[in-house]
């Protein structure tokens, strides 16, 4: 990642989101700063890819703010903040063109293109799919294209969404060790998940999430060893909480 | 043109008779897919523009471009016919009676199946990738052209149907056209006119001519289609 301006912080301030008459976010107040895995923990339906697509721009919130350290989450005239799905979202076209295409939306010069997209497919072992169909690859595979592809943007902050939830363990580890490379890069990883294995293994600071609210907010260990509340007990012990 | 052939592809036609028939078949793709490609134009975008946007009436608008699918072609010819009559509003322009006006006519035709069917396959494109191209900086406008590529397979099966109807169609030309021999006259308006004479050799060649340019599109919309399942998923 090259030395530029850093749009972390990321702030969000009373930050709520309602949907036909419900609160499904209600007044998050969080700051992001440069640093080790942010993980989103949560059982389905706590808010978590919410709270990722709201901070990512994609959803607007009914009241409060999302503020980054400069104006938009933007150096340059380019998005620093990217964002990786659940289900991968794959062109009908091929892996090569896959980068191309999200490199040519983001505003990479043509020049930057190609270089970048070969850089990605070498790095994270794509290379011999490149001129595969993209949505012909496997699930795992269309995955590590979908991390690779965030990861050619050259994002400070890149957002992921359960990106191991639908795959198979062989898979799942591909990506976590994606995401670890990401973060000695000293990239900012903020991801979703309701997996407890998952983020033991990856997180350097634990949000847990329910029922649209930040319950509890503290380093990993801490989290882990000595949860704060009842709820975060209760889910670490693989309780049903709501 | 070696004989066999002629009359096997003639159905036995003369020669003069053959290069009437040529002409005849030339006129009517040259019309048929110059408003296709205006179609296209038109229809690609607006299609594309309405499935992804979200603005007061849109059902409405949606309903009536599905019910401008099923237009009556001779209230389409009657329509142009009116507008590009002499006291018509374009009338200045002389187009009546010239394969401009049968243009004009069938892109009217195919524009709503272009528009209808592009919405559909649109609307649920973005529905897909819609936020892993806003994740991406793009806006909603911006991101159409990648969207109309994305559903390239479908949209060429649309614009085959597009197709098929304005080249099986009669009402319209023979309005607008005039049925002129040697300038407006089109395989179907042949057909009809040599059929009312009881000239039935013409009008059978011309039919199978007809039907085998349906198979053929018919074959071409399912290649598409399979194509684009191997090879782009």
């Amino acid at each position: 990642m090259r030395a530029e301006a850093t749009i972390l912080p990321l702030e969000l301030d009373r930050l709520r989101f309602e949907a036909d008459g419900r609160r499904l976010i209600d007044d998050v107040d969080l700051v992001v700063a440069r640093g080790g895995p942010t993980v989103l923990l949560g059982p389905n339906g706590a808010g978590k890819s919410l709270l990722l697509r709201l901070a990512h721009g994609l959803v607007a919130p009914t009241s409060g703010e999302v503020r980054w350290a400069i104006g938009g989450g933007e150096t340059a005239g380019r998005k620093r903040h990217a964002m990786v799905f659940q289900k991968p979202v794959m062109l009908r076209r091929s892996v090569h063109d896959n980068l191309i295409h999200a490199l040519a939306a983001a505003g990479f010069c043509r020049s930057d293109r190609a270089a970048r997209a070969d850089e990605a497919l070498a790095r994270f072992g794509l290379r011999d799919h490149a001129g595969r169909a993209a949505r012909l690859l496997s699930g795992g595979e269309q995955q590590r294209l979908a991390v690779a592809r965030a990861w050619s943007l050259d994002p400070e902050v890149l957002f992921l969404d359960e990106p191991t939830a639908h795959l198979d363990p062989s898979a799942t580890r591909a990506i976590e060790t994606m995401i670890t490379t990401l973060r000695a890069e000293g990239r900012t990883l903020v991801m979703a998940t309701h997996d407890l294995a998952q983020a033991r293994r990856l997180a350097a600071r634990v949000v847990f999430v329910l029922g649209g609210r930040v319950v509890e907010d503290a380093p990993a260990e801490v989290f882990f060893d000595n949860p704060a509340t009842e709820a975060a007990r209760a889910f670490l012990a693989g309780e049903l909480v709501w | 043109m070696d004989e066999a052939v002629v009359s096997t592809f003639g159905f036995g036609l003369s020669d003069p008779a053959l290069a009437n028939l040529l002409q005849i078949v030339g006129l009517s793709l040259r019309v048929t897919l110059t408003a296709l490609a205006l179609a296209a134009v038109i229809g690609l975008p607006l299609g594309a523009l309405i499935g992804i946007s979200r603005f007061p009436g849109r059902k409405a608008v949606i309903i009536v471009v599905n019910a401008l699918m099923g237009l009556p072609p001779v209230v389409v010819g009657l329509v142009v016919y009116l507008t590009l009559s002499r006291s018509g509003p374009l009338g200045a322009l002389g187009l009546l009676f010239t394969p401009a006006a049968m243009v004009v006519a069938q892109t009217i035709l195919i524009v709503p199946i272009v528009v209808a069917l592009s919405r559909q396959t649109i609307e649920d494109l973005w529905g897909e990738l819609g936020e892993h191209l806003r994740s991406l900086g793009l806006t909603d406008v911006a991101a159409v052209p990648t969207l109309l590529w994305e559903g390239r397979f479908a949209l060429a099966t649309a614009l085959l149907a597009g197709f098929g109807r304005a080249s099986a169609e009669v009402g319209s030309v023979i309005i607008v056209g005039g049925n002129i021999a040697g300038f407006t006259r089109t395989m179907t308006t042949t057909i009809t006119l040599e059929t009312s004479k009881g000239d039935l050799p013409l009008a059978l060649a011309l039919g199978g001519i007809l039907i085998c340019l349906t198979i053929a599109l018919n074959a071409g919309a399912f290649a598409i289609s399979r194509v684009g399942a191997r090879h782009a998923g």
